[in-house]
């Protein structure tokens, strides 16, 4: 049985709507500028096309964080992005950081497990965010974040790490959505092409780790949060079973990652549950 | 009916009331240039939308210095504008005023709260129990905020208290880029909407919709005037501030009317019947 396609997207308005939404959003809570990481992949590609547009590129600073393992590929299609959007680029090696950090835990190093390496990730993914939050506060910039809603629903991503930001104008976009916004804005092509990946080791790439293509999550996921089909309609369209159980069952687990941190509450009146304010308040 | 609207496509800021008074100001002294004679702001124009907490923070009676400063204004033309109302017993409502001559001609207070999706309104306000025609000087106004318009009942009210005109006060907000369709879902929806009241009830459609964002809501604009043939007459930009301008025209009412005589033919009381009917039958609508 044939899947259903991945979301359409309307690159026009969206293109219009994301603009606006960051010159407005950022200028409203009194920033002018922005600063994001530029990772080599498609995702920070397209913000920093969008933020180019919202605040012009003199206004935008992209950081590319490299750390000693990455893939020198990565750090060359940063820097075209960055060329190709006009704005302002910045090299912050990270191995230093990072190394310093992982020193700090005996063992870790040297350890070559999976779970090394994912806690090795997440400290590159942590330092990269101390990196950005640091340009914020020298610049008065305001952090964009890149994180797509593919990764968002399955938890894709380092929490306080990649996922940290103060606007997200990519956070409602699937990633067969990203790819047709970055070709409408003409993303280098060789971004655009490259197979999405984390980059925390050679040759990994996002699909082989998931299990399943963007295009098959991106149909289930539509389906099943945006157009509301229950379990036994997903089956129907041809949707496996294991691939129904297993990518409910992410979305499921990795809600703490989508939320601020649970609070006890005691009091009449708790920050978020009845203490109820928009983030634009007055703004 | 025969009268200038202005609609104000404004971007009201999140609970500043006196920021926002300063801006309708603006707007009216705009419209007013224009030669204007009914101008119309978006729901909750003195307040913006998200509000949340702030609701109870910022509401106003109708007696307060702010809504009567933009009352005293209605002396130079009919106006509409939306506020977080506070009631004397201290219920909260998502209302509209229409202001003439100074004074206060109606409050509409919104009767179909949403409150789904990433809608909360019935955390936060009372519902009005009123569908009442505003006799104007003008002529005759239903009022409908933004959801009442989702329920065809409040139009066909009006319709059959002899309104000439039904004025939408919104702050609709987009939704659905998913598509390979033109425009958002949401404001697809909204066009077949304002186009239906225009045609079922033969009346000319104001519909004022607000613009700017709200944490990262965008309200989308495209504020719209339609004939009472159903055809769209006047559209304002989506996403920006506009001020649209439009001459009514009873003429148009009547030919619509003469052409197909729905109002004639509506039949009220055998809806009356059915309803009662339906009303004293707990299963027939449950099923």
């Amino acid at each position: 049985m044939t899947l259903p396609p991945p979301p359409a997207c309307n690159v026009e308005l969206a293109t219009s709507a994301l603009t606006a939404f960051l010159r407005e959003e950022t200028r409203k809570v009194g920033f002018q500028k922005a600063v994001l990481g530029l990772s080599g992949g498609i995702d920070s590609a397209l913000v920093v096309e969008l933020a180019a547009r919202a605040l012009g590129g003199e206004n935008v600073l992209a950081v590319a964080m490299p750390y000693r393992t990455s893939n020198p590929i990565s750090l060359e299609l940063a820097q075209e992005s960055a060329q190709h959007a006009a704005v302002q680029f910045e090299v912050v090696d990270i191995s230093a950081m990072a190394d310093a950090h992982i020193a700090t835990s005996p063992g870790l190093a040297e350890d070559d497990s999976d779970a090394a390496r994912l806690r090795k990730g997440n400290i590159m993914a942590r330092c990269r965010m101390i990196v950005l939050y640091d340009r914020s506060a020298r610049d008065h910039a305001l952090v964009y974040g890149t994180s797509n809603k593919t990764e968002l629903m399955l938890g894709y991503g380092t929490i306080f790490g990649d996922m940290a930001s103060a606007l997200n104008p990519i956070g409602d976009l699937y990633k067969s959505q990203i790819v047709a916004l970055s070709k409408h804005l003409g993303v280098p092509k060789a971004i655009v092409d490259r197979p999405p990946s984390a980059d925390l080791w050679q040759g990994q790439t996002d699909e082989e780790e998931l299990g399943f293509s963007y295009d098959e999550v991106d149909a289930f996921l539509h389906h099943s949060i945006d157009r509301r089909y229950t379990r036994e309609e997903l089956l129907q369209l041809g949707f496996t079973e294991t691939a129904v159980n297993s990518l409910s069952r992410r979305v499921q687990i990795n809600q703490y990652k989508r939320r601020p941190p649970v609070i006890a509450k005691l009091a009449n009146r708790t920050v978020n549950l009845d203490y109820r304010y928009a983030r634009d308040w007055g703004s | 009916m025969d009268c200038l609207a202005a609609l104000c496509q404004m971007r009201p800021v999140l609970g500043d009331a006196d920021k926002n008074l300063a801006a309708h100001h603006q707007w009216l002294d705009r419209a007013l240039e224009a030669g204007a004679d009914l101008v119309i702001f978006p729901e909750l124009s003195l307040h913006g939308y998200f509000l949340r907490d702030l609701t109870q923070e910022v509401a106003l009676k109708i007696g307060d210095p702010i809504v009567q400063e933009l009352v005293a204004r209605s002396k130079d033309c009919s106006i509409v504008f939306g506020f977080a109302e506070e009631s004397d017993d201290h219920c909260f409502f998502n209302s509209v005023v229409f202001a003439e001559d100074g004074k206060v001609l109606q409050v509409h207070r919104k009767v179909h709260l949403p409150d789904y999706g990433i809608f909360e309104e019935g955390r936060y306000f009372a519902a009005g129990r009123e569908i009442e025609t505003v006799h104007s000087k003008l002529g005759k106004f239903g009022l409908l905020i933004c959801e009442d318009a989702w329920h065809l009942s409040g139009g066909w009210l009006h319709f059959l208290q002899g309104a000439d005109a039904m004025i939408l006060p919104s702050a609709s907000p987009a939704r659905g880029i998913d598509t390979d369709e033109p425009e958002l879902t949401s404001q697809n929806a909204w066009r077949t909407l304002t186009a239906a009241h225009a045609l079922f009830f033969q009346s000319w459609v104001l519909h004022c919709n607000r613009v700017g964002f709200e944490d990262g809501t965008m309200f989308w604009g495209g504020s719209c005037v339609h004939s009472p043939f159903g055809e769209m007459a006047a559209l304002a930009h989506e996403q920006d501030e506009e001020l649209l301008l439009f001459q009514l025209d009873s003429k148009r009412t009547r030919r619509a009317r003469l052409m197909s005589p729905l109002r004639r033919d509506a039949q009220p009381d055998l809806i009356r019947l059915h309803l009662a009917r339906l009303l004293q039958d707990p299963d027939a609508l449950n099923n």
